[in-house]
């Protein structure tokens, strides 16, 4: 039997006395609402964005890459920036829902379904930009080893590249399970509460006629706690093979071992940065103040600053290694085209170095973890910071190779490539706008299932708990 | 499938829940479940319900998918096609890790989720019979199995007694069977037996 007891020094996960009914009612009331206009205007602004972004992704589709300013030189450019940007947004949701379910992290209830959500869309515009660099995304099917006519002429295993598409592929469809498997209650809650005729059936269909039978509680438990087991190797898997597309290179700078976990660490920290983006958002119009609490906002401002730190400590390390090394390209990569302020790009690497390692310290002062604005405006700041770095990464690596004849000092992105960028914003937030919109975006019966534990109307009476006797006290919790 | 009689008892607390499922089954009725709208830990143990295998089943896929990545990549690039690539060993084991490692997750993801789909009978397009639709609200609903020999108004007594909070007598069909939620199919009926 589930002990419930908790210490009245941990803050209450969910405000104010409220019932198991209560809960139904908070979160499920957004859905039955008619959406404001608020919700209009976003949601007309993101569709907008997402056809500029279709238009864009035509042109390239229709006259090519050249449509791009990528050059032989800089050939990775704002493309796969914005992919690895993207990919590392898409790693907060899983490490909410599967890492701190493993390390029995309360406050996961309250943020992971959104997280979740967020993690899916991410990963979907991460998706698009391989895809479309691929040029001829005709035969993007190629990528996959299936027996074919030409040969068969299979895929390179060995090569990176490769290992992303299983990587990507993989983490995308085992999110989306671990994300539905865990709707499917909360969409029967939504189901059997529906007044009209069109809501009931179609929140049938998703609830996959879920009864709320024990057996299948035990079953969508022991399923929950696996999909967190493999989810949570997978995520940490899936940053690092894509830092190995640079590691495994030989180019200056992104040569190095310290990228699997560098980036995995960078990924975290940006995926939390784009989940209180959200959050703060999400929780004020949709009223959730009570159970997306200012101590979750405090928890991963915690993450925020921890992996902000370690971060840091790995971009010092690799200004370490290009000196110590004592190898002129890496040195010449390091300490020139990065940290010297006034080489072509030391602007992207000082806004890199401002941005994630020097502001997210004002997180040490608890007051500011604790402040809504200084919260939204780091998170901002935050995910700034980590598309410079992957800028950072990929251009000041390339535009000076090993052949000074073919250097190349001059990129900046045409319009269809920022427009390809806009769109992916522009399928993001549709997702999203739709998401919170239509399904419960907190899980429903994960708060109920806390919430005698950490509901603030209970812990309340737990002072009465913790001046019983201790025999009392055991009589009573083995009376089940 | 055969309708059955059942007495349902609603609950509005697990605490009040626990002592009345130890109770009913010590007197000897078959509880045919207890809906709840959130997983109740302990609750599958009181009901004597074994543990569930389903991550046994999510081991033997994830095994199969490690199998099928590591013998699929061997047999292509040292038997069916195999590739120089800067004259290193076709078997290349190491490079094929995150392959391997991948393909791992992915079938135990997607096994287990297709198995606890089909041991529990979820699917789009399902219907079931639903003794309360407060069920996935605040209600924990234990549902008893009548037999020739129970005495219907008694034990709707014996539950109020122990806490319930609603009770009533339904007739329903047990299974599933492809409907939709708007409309009534009425497979089943829902009134309340009249004692002759």
């Amino acid at each position: 039997m589930h002990l419930k007891y908790e210490s009245q020094l941990r803050e209450p996960l969910v405000y104010g006395d409220k019932n198991y009914h209560q809960v139904t009612e908070d979160i499920v009331r957004p859905i039955e609402a008619k959406p404001t206009k608020l919700w209009y205007i976003g949601f007309y602004i993101s569709v907008a964005l997402l056809l500029f972004g279709v238009y864009s992704v035509y042109r390239e589709v229709t006259y090519g890459i050249g449509q791009w300013n990528l050059n032989k030189t800089i050939g990775w450019g704002w493309d796969i920036t914005n992919f690895v940007w993207w990919v590392g947004i898409g790693h907060a949701g899983t490490l909410i829902s599967a890492i701190l379910l493993l390390f029995r992290q309360g406050w996961r209830t309250g943020v992971n379904r959104a997280a979740e959500a967020m993690t899916i869309f991410a990963v979907m515009c991460a998706g698009q930009f391989p895809i479309f660099h691929m040029g001829r995304v005709w035969m993007a099917f190629f990528v996959l080893p299936y027996p074919n006519t030409r040969g068969p002429l299979w895929v390179n295993f060995n090569s990176p590249l490769l290992w992303d598409v299983f990587a990507i592929s993989t983490y995308f469809t085992v999110s989306l399970l671990f994300w539905y498997s865990g709707l499917i209650p909360d969409f029967a809650t939504v189901r059997d509460r529906a007044f009209t005729k069109l809501r009931k059936r179609l929140y049938g269909i998703a609830s996959f006629g879920w009864t709320g039978s024990t057996k299948h509680w035990q079953r969508h438990e022991s399923l929950s706690l696996v999909l967190a087991g493999l989810s949570t190797p997978l995520v940490l898997s899936v940053h690092t093979i894509v830092s190995f597309d640079f590691a495994t290179s030989v180019i200056p700078g992104w040569h190095t071992t310290i990228f699997p976990p560098y980036f995995v660490a960078g990924a975290i920290f940006s995926g939390f940065a784009m989940v209180q983006t959200l959050m703060v958002i999400v929780r004020k119009v949709f009223q959730m103040e009570d159970y997306v609490t200012i101590g979750h906002i405090e928890a991963m401002n915690k993450v925020i600053v921890l992996t902000g730190s370690i971060v840091g400590v790995a971009y010092l390390t690799e200004l370490f290694m290009g000196w110590y090394s004592q190898n002129k390209y890496e040195g010449y990569t390091f300490w020139y085209s990065r940290a010297y302020l006034f080489s072509p790009y030391g602007w992207s690497y000082w806004g890199m170095m401002a941005c994630n390692v020097l502001s997210p310290q004002i997180f040490w002062f608890r007051k500011m973890r604790r402040n809504l604005f200084v919260t939204f405006f780091m998170s901002i700041i935050v995910n700034i910071g980590m598309w410079f770095e992957r800028f950072v990464i990929i251009v000041t690596s390339l535009y000076r190779d090993y052949l000074p004849s073919s250097w190349s000092v001059y990129y900046s992105p045409t319009i269809w490539e920022v427009g390809f960028y806009a769109g992916t914003f522009g399928l993001f937030f549709t997702c999203f706008f739709l998401f919170a919109k239509y399904f419960p975006v907190i899980a429903i019966a994960e708060i109920k299932y806390v919430l005698k534990t950490t509901g603030e109307g209970y812990k309340n009476k737990m002072g009465n708990i913790e001046e019983q006797k201790l025999e009392d006290f055991v009589h009573e919790q083995a009376h089940h | 499938m055969a309708k059955k009689k059942f007495v349902v008892g609603c609950f509005d607390d697990e605490a009040v829940l626990f002592p009345a499922v130890k109770k009913v089954r010590t007197s000897g009725y078959k509880i045919h479940d207890v809906y709840t709208p959130f997983a109740v830990h302990g609750l599958d143990h009181a009901l004597g319900l074994r543990e569930t295998s389903l991550h046994t089943a999510g081991f033997i896929y994830g095994i199969t998918g490690t199998t099928t990545a590591l013998s699929c990549i061997s047999w292509i690039f040292t038997l069916d096609w195999p590739l120089n690539i800067g004259g290193k060993p076709h078997f290349a084991l190491p490079a094929w890790v995150p392959i391997i490692f991948e393909l791992t997750v992915l079938f135990a993801a997607v096994g287990m989720v297709l198995t606890f789909c089909y041991l529990c009978q979820l699917a789009p397009f399902v219907k079931k019979h639903h003794f309360h639709p407060r069920a996935t609200d605040d209600l924990f609903v234990m549902v008893i199995e009548c037999t020739d020999k129970t005495n219907v108004e008694d034990l709707k007594a014996f539950l109020s007694s122990n806490g319930a909070v609603e009770t009533d007598v339904q007739v329903a069909e047990e299974g599933w069977w492809l409907g939709r939620y708007d409309k009534d199919e009425m497979m089943f009926e829902n009134k309340e037996i009249v004692a002759a």
